[in-house]
């Protein structure tokens, strides 16, 4: 195969991988930039969701677009009641710092963890392709439906997060919270909904990104929170905390990057390329590509 | 309009407000005056619910009782606030600024009304597209003040608007709130300037450590002796 085929063929397949890790890094910049929180359970409730989706295939025989909505429907409810136990009770403590709820939603993940092993045991479980793998040719590459349901789906939840957060008037509400809550409140936002909504709405595209990569790799274990949430952690600080730009491009990057890193030198540092660029981003520009100013 | 009974306010075991009275009634420019530390800010802040007050009762007409409600409730009720320090959203546009200010209502005049500031407020028209964070001072002091009109507010609470502004700009800005006061809206200031806020407002009251020393006209003010002394500069 000619070099530069197998260049853009590897190409294709990164986009789709980075275009699922820069969902769930939208998810974790959403809560950062408005919460001021570090949600460590936002991939182990990716891995929950993603097992709703593979339970509702499995049991109930419904389609991919059912599943995944009823997957995002969980996260969102799922996120909802995040908010309200793990990091909401903390903002009353007159001892609050900003390690406290990053300790609380690393139990929340601990226990999401545990769970699913209790509940589908710790192996890998296959996970059901209700998508027909059908394969398009264009021009002398290859691209399969799932590798296309990957990218549009995540294009369109991105896009849709854009512009309703720059738009209308409940992304105003977003943005006035993120930067002035007090203000925010006697203009009249309603801000502990604005908070749950936003942990609500992150954990419904963590849920998005779940089925999506359980149906691109075939696979499912409750250890994929541990990864998945690590490399969306990591593209959370590659694009810039608080960043959505910097979410969507750091996480094509790093999809890129891992699929050449497999291709290109092997597949035993498909993981280590994250970190590699993580220490290589943190050295030149620690405050991510897109990250704002330190804060005084 | 509003009528405050017995207001007590902490700030966590400091008893900053120890059971104040007063009212403010449709139409009119009430003034809080009184030194710095002396609770005025505490007052508007208990009043916007922002602090929750630890007794007494804050009474809005048609409303009945609001001293319980959160801020975002308040702000339904019909009362609006220009923060001291002025609390633009800097990272949002004038116009998205103006269009939070909007926030609570949705009839179909909020664009009518935005180009109706805009055209009273010129300089905040040029920047309509601009950050906030770019406003000079004064700029933002009337981006906060056009901001909280657009709520079409029963009560303005104004704190401290002269603060850190040009003298120059600090006239405009009292203009800005008579006429603001003529066009119809009632208006709570509070100010440090005691000069300023006695010439706008019609009756004032002032504040010492917490409790009210004195209650009268804007007139019988400018002429009490102890307030030349303390307050005008002897």
């Amino acid at each position: 195969m000619k070099e530069s085929i197998v260049f853009w063929q590897q190409l294709i397949n990164g986009l789709a991988l980075g275009s699922s890790y820069s969902l769930v890094a939208m998810g974790y910049t959403l809560v950062f930039g408005v919460l001021y929180v570090l949600n460590m359970a936002h991939g182990d409730v990716l891995m929950i969701t993603a097992y709703v989706g593979w339970f509702l295939v499995s049991y109930f025989k419904v389609g991919f677009f059912t599943a995944l909505i009823g997957a995002m429907l969980s996260g969102f409810i799922l996120g909802m009641i995040l908010e309200r136990v793990a990091i909401r009770p903390l903002f009353r403590s007159p001892k609050y710092t900003h390690i406290s709820p990053l300790i609380s939603t690393i139990g929340v993940a601990i226990f999401l963890q545990n769970l699913a092993m209790l509940l589908f045991t710790p192996d890998q479980q296959r996970y059901p392709t209700t998508v027909k793998a059908v394969f398009y040719q264009v021009g002398p590459l290859i691209i399969s439906s799932v590798q296309i349901l990957m990218l549009v789906i995540a294009a369109v939840l991105m896009i849709a997060l854009k512009l309703s957060i720059s738009y209308t008037s409940l992304g105003r509400a977003i943005r006035a919270t993120a930067e002035r809550p007090v203000t925010a409140s006697y203009l009249g936002v309603n801000v502990s909904r604005v908070l749950t909504f936003t942990v609500a709405i992150s954990s419904a595209l963590g849920a998005a990104a779940g089925v999506l990569l359980g149906v691109a790799f075939g696979g499912i274990s409750p250890l994929i929170g541990f990864n998945y949430g690590m490399k969306g952690l990591i593209v959370l600080i590659i694009g810039g905390l608080g960043s959505i730009e910097g979410a969507m491009i750091g996480g094509i990057m790093l999809g890129v990057l891992e699929i050449f890193t497999v291709g290109y030198l092997s597949s035993a540092y498909r993981d280590a390329i994250a970190f590699a660029v993580l220490f290589l981003v943190l050295m030149i520009r620690p405050n991510g590509l897109f990250g704002e100013s330190p804060k005084t | 309009m509003l009528k405050v009974e017995n207001l007590e306010v902490n700030y966590g075991h400091v008893r900053a407000i120890k059971g104040i009275s007063f009212e403010v009634h449709a139409g009119e420019i009430v003034t809080l005056i009184g030194a710095n530390g002396a609770g005025k800010s505490t007052i508007l802040r208990a009043i916007m619910g922002i602090l929750r007050a630890a007794a007494g009762r804050i009474e809005l007409a048609d409303a009945g009782p609001i001293h319980h409600l959160a801020a975002h409730k308040v702000a339904r009720m019909g009362i609006a606030m220009v923060a001291e320090g002025r609390e633009i959203l800097s990272k949002m546009t004038v116009e998205e600024n103006m269009r939070m200010g909007a926030f609570t209502r949705n009839d179909s005049n909020v664009n009518a009304d935005m180009d109706r500031l805009f055209r009273r407020f010129p300089v905040l028209g040029e920047r309509r597209h601009q950050l906030g964070g770019t406003l000079s001072g004064g700029e933002q002091q009337m981006l906060a003040i056009a901001r909280a009109l657009m709520s079409r507010p029963k009560l303005l609470l104004m704190d401290e608007p002269s603060l850190g502004l040009a003298p120059k700009i600090i006239s405009e800005v009292f203009q800005i709130i008579l006429e603001i006061n003529q066009d119809g809206t009632t208006i709570l200031l509070v100010e440090q300037n005691a000069r300023k806020a006695l010439q706008v407002a019609q009756r004032g009251y002032v504040l010492e450590t917490g409790m009210i020393s004195l209650a009268d006209t804007c007139a019988n003010l400018m002429k009490s002796e102890k307030v030349v002394q303390a307050y005008l500069g002897g």
